[in-house]
């Protein structure tokens, strides 16, 4: 969808004209914070909790240096980022554990959120850490729901309680904790029926639950597609329940998911778990620092700031510096360089972020293709020591032993190695344009560890 | 005679119990809304930056999207300019009447139902947001209207689908068709239609298994469906209804177009309305996609299922602007 434009481009876009400042004035915030409320607002973040967030950032940006590496946008970028995952939560926060078994864990929220779903998928979750866990079924309302938890169960081979869907949820709920007790299982989960957060009735029902089984661990499940509306449901919810926490639901849609952020901001409590697909394993403890960035539409690679202030630490960039204008650049150097890079994550994304790629990509000539590093890799790999130290002994021979060792053809280690002598010389050239020694001092730019002999 | 006396005049005419349906199932929306929007004009009295700003926070809170409300306040934008309004509250009708034009809609919102023979109704969506209720909330409706109903139960994948349809069907008093679960989509979809014409039923409605948009083989999945009932039943599906639950967000474009692409979706289903959601969302697809919305569910009971009538959605959506417009003339008439 063309409204689904990435932050980034359009970051870039606004600060295309801006580059080479030393600081980010006040007028660079206010626009660029104008385009990140977009992004947010399209994520469905709601627009109080956008608010306070923008006016938060408006403060820590304005006045900032811009380093050398970055554009303004980038650095706005971080900020944004950095405010979003403390936001968020720094770290993923564990289930709560009973002192005296059983732990009882209570799922709520709107009908279709996905509670018996999630409820089987924590099963099997605790399951693999081997505990026991007894599931009640105490959706009464909903058709055949009763029947699917108890598929559920014998799917994960895991006990249901259930007294059918004429009895009173409190009373299932309370004998199914009688029943857990005695046959020392150790979690309980109660599946409740999906309500409206302003049906009293239910609501109370949902109380009465609480009151009488005293959970360890409230859960509000929420669908990771909620709109604005999110704030409304999990503060009713979180004030009549007082929540422990939140699971978000089919995540691995297409959705950026700002229901997430909204959530957390208006009950403070962390979301503990996010469910990832169909299958019953498919619930993955939440990481609150990976969601910043895909609410804000740039997939992991937002953290590849901080990353490539990080990963690449300045001694080795200005070895490989050295060499590279010493021509000394081998394969071995190039192996290391390769996997800095991958640390960072997919390589397209790394392109998007570099000042000035995003647009280039566009015109969709830097397909990188991911499959195709992992050949090269495989090649230099196959090489022993003193042929990545020296390729120039590459003869016919070695380079179809190499070819059969990585899988690949004498044809593509052939291309390879031109391609890598070729960079050689640019580098050279690049580094006698440079000018050689006239660079003390400058802290080496991002993009120098960036460089590839194809792409 | 206003547009608001038009419209209200347009509406006594209907039955009194849809308009109170309505009324009832969107009064947490309606007044939520108004109230919102009211309170801005009275507090702001001056129509300027910050005024525009809090009128866009209270249409994206609805869920209309950024888009749409973009559109809507430069279009504002422009009117003010042109017919000099200062004050807030010259603008409200002006305001009025533009959000009742973004959400009625001149398209044909009836069921394509076959005169005589078989009519044949895909449902689609994403998981939970209530295919299977809104089926068995349809089936009730055909059912009283004396047409002879059959179900599909095609969801073969989640735990208890085909439980919880047949239920439905013994609620409403309809067969269902079914195999096991874990069987074919496609073949129970195949079993049905066979079924369909052999008992000559009038209504076949198909159920699905929920699936995100972005689930490429389960698309296929679907497309497969939708392609075995295109071959068996000539001009069918008749009607493939994209069911939408109305707290969904931004995402429900996203929707809209890739089940459009494989499924040919001719419909939306709006459910879940009787909670605080907005259901804006329904404005940002008419505004980006040619697709009539075609009901709403406004309730847990069999009946809660209401066509969908624009009017009457703008009427209980805005109804204490209507009622401010309606003083105003008044008050104008005496003078």
């Amino acid at each position: 969808m063309a409204a689904f434009e990435g932050l980034s481009n359009r970051l870039q876009n606004v600060f295309g004209k801006l580059k080479g400042k030393g600081k980010v004035s006040e007028n660079d915030v206010k626009e660029a914070m104008r385009e990140v409320r977009l992004a947010l607002l399209e994520a469905d973040v709601n627009f109080k909790v956008v608010k306070d967030f923008i006016n938060k950032v408006k403060e820590k940006a304005i006045g900032q240096e811009v380093m050398k590496s970055f554009t303004p946008g980038m650095v706005i970028i971080d900020i944004v980022n950095k405010e979003l995952t403390s936001l968020m939560g720094e770290t993923h926060s564990k289930l709560n554990k009973s002192n005296k078994p059983p732990t009882v864990i209570m799922m709520a929220g709107l009908q279709g959120a996905g509670k018996t779903t999630t409820t089987g998928k924590l099963a099997k979750y605790l399951q693999k850490q081997n505990h026991k866990p007894l599931l009640i079924a105490a959706d009464i309302y909903r058709p055949a729901a009763i029947k699917q938890l108890q598929i559920l169960g014998e799917q994960i081979d895991t006990p249901v309680f259930s007294l059918g869907d004429k009895a009173n949820p409190v009373e299932i709920a309370k004998q199914g904790l009688q029943q857990a007790k005695e046959n020392h299982n150790d979690y309980v989960i109660i599946d409740t029926a999906g309500r409206l957060h302003i049906d009293e009735d239910l609501m109370n029902e949902l109380k009465d639950i609480k009151e009488t089984v005293k959970p360890d661990e409230v859960l509000l499940v929420v669908d990771s597609m909620t709109g604005q509306d999110a704030v409304n449901v999990a503060e009713s919810f979180n004030q009549q329940l007082e929540l422990t926490g939140v699971v978000l639901t089919k995540l691995d849609g297409d959705t950026r998911g700002g229901a997430a952020l909204s959530v957390k901001a208006v009950t403070g409590k962390p979301i503990k778990f996010a469910a990832m697909g169909e299958k019953i394993d498919a619930l993955e403890p939440f990481y609150p620092d990976r969601m910043a960035s895909r609410i804000l539409g740039m997939g992991d690679m937002l953290s590849l700031i901080e990353k490539a202030q990080t990963n690449i630490d300045e001694e080795k960039a200005k070895e490989m510096e050295r060499k590279m204008r010493k021509a000394e650049f081998t394969f071995e150097d190039f192996l290391e360089q390769m996997e800095q890079v991958r640390n960072m994550g997919p390589l397209d994304q790394i392109m998007d972020m570099m000042p000035g790629m995003g647009k280039m990509k566009n015109m969709k000539n830097l397909n990188v293709d991911e499959k195709q590093l992992g050949r090269v890799e495989a090649i230099v790999r196959s090489m022993t020591t003193e042929e990545k130290r020296k390729p120039e002994i590459l003869n016919a021979s070695r380079r179809k032993r190499i070819a059969l060792g990585s899988g690949t053809s004498v044809k593509d280690v052939n291309r390879l190695l031109k391609q890598f002598e070729d960079m050689k010389k640019m580098m050279k050239q690049f580094s006698t344009m440079m000018g050689g020694q006239g660079k003390k001092g400058k802290k080496p730019k991002l993009g120098k560890g960036f460089k590839f002999p194809f792409g | 005679m206003s547009f608001f006396k038009k419209l209200k005049d347009k509406i006594s005419k209907k039955t009194e119990d849809v308009t109170t349906k309505f009324k009832d199932g969107l009064s947490k929306t309606s007044t939520a809304f108004t109230e919102k929007i009211e309170t801005l004009v009275l507090r702001r009295k001056k129509i300027d930056e910050d005024f525009y700003e809090e009128l866009e926070e209270i249409l994206i809170g609805a869920d209309v999207g950024v888009n749409v409300v973009m559109e809507l306040i430069d279009e504002l934008r422009t009117e003010v300019r042109k017919r000099k309004i200062e004050d807030a509250v010259d603008l409200q009708p002006v305001l009025s009447e533009k959000l009742v034009e973004l959400l009625s809609g001149k398209e044909d919102n009836s069921l394509n139902i076959q005169e005589s023979g078989l009519t044949v109704i895909l449902f689609v969506g994403v998981n939970g947001v209530g295919k299977t209720t809104t089926i068995g909330k349809m089936a009730h409706r055909f059912n009283s209207e004396g047409k002879k109903v059959l179900l599909a139960a095609g969801d073969t994948f989640r735990a208890g689908a085909i439980e919880q349809l047949e239920v439905w069907g013994d609620r409403v008093g309809v067969d269902v068709v079914k195999q096991q679960a874990g069987s074919d989509p496609a073949a129970v979809i195949y079993d049905a239609l066979q079924a369909a014409k052999k008992r000559e039923a009038d209504i076949l409605l198909c159920d699905t298994a929920g699936r995100l948009q972005n689930k490429t083989n389960l698309m296929e999945e679907l497309n497969k469906i939708y392609r075995v009932i295109k071959r068996e039943v000539p001009n069918a599906p008749h009607e493939v209804l994209l069911v939408l639950d109305a707290t969904t967000g931004q995402n429900a474009l996203s929707q809209a177009k890739l089940f459009g692409e494989k499924t040919g979706v001719t419909g939306l289903v709006l459910t879940k309305l009787d909670g605080t959601a907005k259901g804006g969302i329904v404005v940002a697809i008419r505004n980006e996609m040619d697709i009539p919305m075609k009901f709403v569910g406004l309730g847990e009971q069999m009946d809660d299922l209401q066509e969908f009538d624009s009017e009457q959605f703008v009427h209980a959506l805005f109804a204490g602007l209507i009622k401010d417009e309606e003083k105003r003339e008044v008050e104008e008439s005496v003078e």
